[in-house]
């Protein structure tokens, strides 16, 4: 089969791999219909997560039709149309009992790798490193998804892929950022990062009760989406952010802020931004955190700052004053997506929200190599690509 | 009052790294300057090795300062003081005059510093041979003990059955290669060993308390292992404490176990992987693999990861037994 490599920093080529097989009974192998890239990709393409391999297979957004079950797999059969979540999780170990999937106990081989960098270790996760499982990713013709009696839904209407691929990952995202922040009537959220993950968070923020949602980027065809999803805009290359969000809430600050951007952050600031990008690339901290420590200094008193931007490991002049002194609460995970797939459906099918407002490109999957140097670079006003692997 | 002392002898330690960071910071920024102080600024090949120098007291330094018990290591610097008093050595009698009363003055204060060394190294020493000491008790044991847990997310009964019944451990151990038990309660192990080799014992149950412990103890054979495993019901339903201890007296001793550490073959990693396994296999049903590792989870294979992408059929005999049809 094709799929899409990691051969190294910047580089993604498509190759000819053997085709997946059964390894586990509760496996099932997936012909991938449509497959998407994400912002969490470039992490990888830019070579800031740990423990790649020459050679993996990229992707974690997948969806496609069932060709093969393994002996355990009892509801799902050949031929079932499903979207896969990007998190594997067993469905058995005390996490997956408690919702909490992206922290599965079982469903990383090399949880020890893990174990290292964070202490314990989170689930594994489908093309995203050796350290969560060193699984092969989506973006192929086929995957082997393992524990596909937990994971993947069944899509039995005729809803076309677009609609529901996201299911797999950035919409139950943006969703869990919005919930993370424990929307109340009146509440003012703000959102770093309106890419495709932020746009979601601001649909979702207003479906559950928002007052008003405030997207921040610097891309204006991407504040145009988030204004599309209802969101009020910052520039922060124009506008000093922090002020800006004291005058739009009259001193109070945002009642929660939503970190959508993660560990490669944007800093207006030449000489800030430049302090960040050195010690990252000198391997000192692997993140730049500018989106998180703005949301924590811009939350109001007692806020929650709701972190769904991927990071990696350390991170520096993390304002711990501003977070204690002020009673914040700090939230985070990767999104526990099988929580969500089954109420969102639900919403897509109710036309509460049509996530595929998010795609600006649509491509093969050989054409993957440009996809990712367009999406990296942002370049045509790239906002998601979606590549179709049939 | 001996542990007043043994800081004492640490902190005397960490001066000398301190010692050992100044002068290797001068000799890298100035080898100029400190080869006229030492009065060998008349010999290119001294000049030309200062900084060489200079990065092996940073090494010191480096040891010296970065551990928690540095005083076990300055026997690394008693070794540099030798190689410096050789080459002052070689300076006496190659210089004259002023020059000469300089090296002698330089030769005096490293001679000085050499005492303060050895006094260190050897107090050192001595803490290392009392009795109580870390090392005397590895010693002692020839061997080491391991601890490792785990929570499984299962019934106390159902997961001291599972173990109980020792024919069941290579599932999920990764080094076993069989355990069969005979009718007198006894069992035969067989072990993958370093390099190829098979290491076999066997072992018998001592204590047998059901649904919260065993302990066992093995008979003959080259491997040297008591263990124990204790099972608790975790607080709050979360299924059962498993906790495992592990004695083990190694063929190879502790050379061996040094080269284990060093291949990435932890004996610690090893048994808490296990556990991982152990754990799998009672909450998911099998052993989770994953195209970087097909056979499982094991501290080596973490190591030396294949590419995330499917494995060629010909290595398929994992797979075989599980592959449903087509």
């Amino acid at each position: 089969m094709k799929a899409a490599c990691w051969m190294g920093r910047n580089t993604v080529e498509v190759h000819e791999v053997p085709d997946p097989r059964i390894l586990n009974a509760r496996d099932a192998v997936v012909r991938i219909t449509s497959t998407a890239i994400c912002g969490s990709d470039l992490h990888l393409y830019d070579g800031y997560v740990p423990t790649m391999k020459k050679g993996d297979i990229l992707g974690h957004e997948f969806m496609g039709e069932v060709v093969e079950v393994g002996p355990q797999v009892s509801t799902l059969k050949v031929g079932d149309r499903v979207v896969v979540p990007f998190p594997i999780a067993c469905g058995n170990c005390g996490s997956c009992a408690n919702g909490m999937y992206s922290v599965c106990e079982n469903s990383n081989p090399n949880a020890g790798m893990a174990e290292k960098l964070m202490g314990h270790s989170p689930s594994g996760i489908f093309g995203y490193s050796h350290m969560l499982g060193g699984y092969p990713g989506g973006q192929a013709q086929y995957a082997r998804v393992p524990f596909a009696d937990v994971g993947p839904i069944k899509i039995e209407d005729d809803l076309p892929d677009e609609k529901v691929l996201f299911l797999s990952d950035i919409l139950p995202t943006g969703w869990m950022g919005a919930e993370m922040c424990d929307i109340k009537p009146g509440d003012t959220i703000a959102v770093w990062g309106a890419g495709p993950v932020g746009q979601f968070a601001v649909a979702s923020a207003y479906l559950m009760g928002a007052e008003r949602v405030i997207a921040i980027d610097r891309f204006p065809y991407r504040l145009r989406k988030a204004a599309q999803a209802g969101a009020q805009t910052l520039d922060y290359e124009e506008v000093n952010v922090l002020e800006a969000l004291r005058e739009m809430t009259a001193g109070r600050g945002p009642d929660a802020c939503i970190d959508a951007v993660g560990m490669e952050a944007h800093h207006p600031v030449a000489a800030v931004h430049a302090y960040d990008r050195t010690r990252q690339a000198a391997r000192m901290e692997t993140e730049r955190p500018h989106a998180l420590r703005e949301a924590i200094m811009a939350c109001r008193n007692g806020g929650t700052v709701s972190v769904v931007g991927v990071y990696g490991g350390l991170l520096d002049k993390f304002p711990m004053g501003a977070l204690m002194n002020r009673s914040l609460t700090l939230k985070a995970g990767q999104c526990h997506v099988q929580r969500y797939t089954r109420p969102l459906l639900e919403r897509i099918r109710n036309g509460d929200i049509d996530p595929s407002f998010v795609i600006s490109h649509r491509m093969r999957l050989e054409d993957a190599p440009r996809g990712y140097e367009m999406f990296k670079n942002k370049q045509d006003e790239c906002n998601k690509i979606v590549l179709s692997a049939v | 009052m001996s542990q007043e002392r043994d800081r004492a002898t640490d902190r005397l330690a960490r001066m000398l790294g301190l010692v050992s960071m100044g002068l290797g910071v001068a000799q890298v920024a100035a080898p100029g300057a400190v080869s006229r102080l030492g009065g060998v600024d008349g010999s290119p090949r001294a000049r030309a090795l200062m900084p060489l120098a200079g990065a092996r007291e940073l090494l010191h330094a480096a040891l010296l300062l970065g551990g928690r018990r540095p005083a076990d290591r300055v026997w690394t610097r008693v070794a540099g003081d030798a190689m410096d008093l050789a080459a002052l050595g070689r300076a006496v009698s190659g210089t004259q005059g002023d020059r000469r009363r300089r090296v002698m003055a330089a030769t005096a204060v490293v001679l000085a510093v050499t005492a303060l060394d050895v006094y260190t190294a050897a107090r050192a020493a001595r803490r290392r041979s009392r009795p109580g000491s870390p090392e005397v008790e590895q010693v002692a044991r020839r061997g080491m003990n391991l601890h490792a847990a785990v929570t499984v997310n299962r019934p106390r009964r159902e997961v001291y059955r599972r173990w109980r019944d020792v024919e069941n451990l290579p599932g999920f151990m990764a080094h076993l290669e069989s355990v069969s038990t005979t009718a007198d309660g006894r069992s035969h192990w067989r072990a993958r060993g370093p390099a190829g080799t098979a290491v076999t014992w066997n072992a018998k149950v001592v204590e047998d308390r059901p649904d919260e412990l065993i302990s066992w103890k093995s008979a003959g054979g080259v491997v040297g292992v008591t263990g124990s495993v204790r099972f608790a019901d975790a607080p709050g339903g979360r299924g059962t404490e498993i906790h495992v201890d592990l004695s083990y007296r190694l063929p190879t001793g502790r050379a061996g176990l040094l080269l284990a550490r060093l291949t990435g073959e932890h004996p610690e990693q090893q048994v808490r992987d296990d556990l991982r396994r152990f754990k799998q296999v009672m909450e998911t049903g099998e052993v989770v693999r994953s195209e970087g590792s097909p056979e499982g989870t094991r501290a080596l294979r973490q190591a030396r990861q294949r590419p995330a992408r499917p494995v060629p059929p010909v290595r398929s005999s994992v797979r075989a037994s599980v592959r449903s049809a087509h």
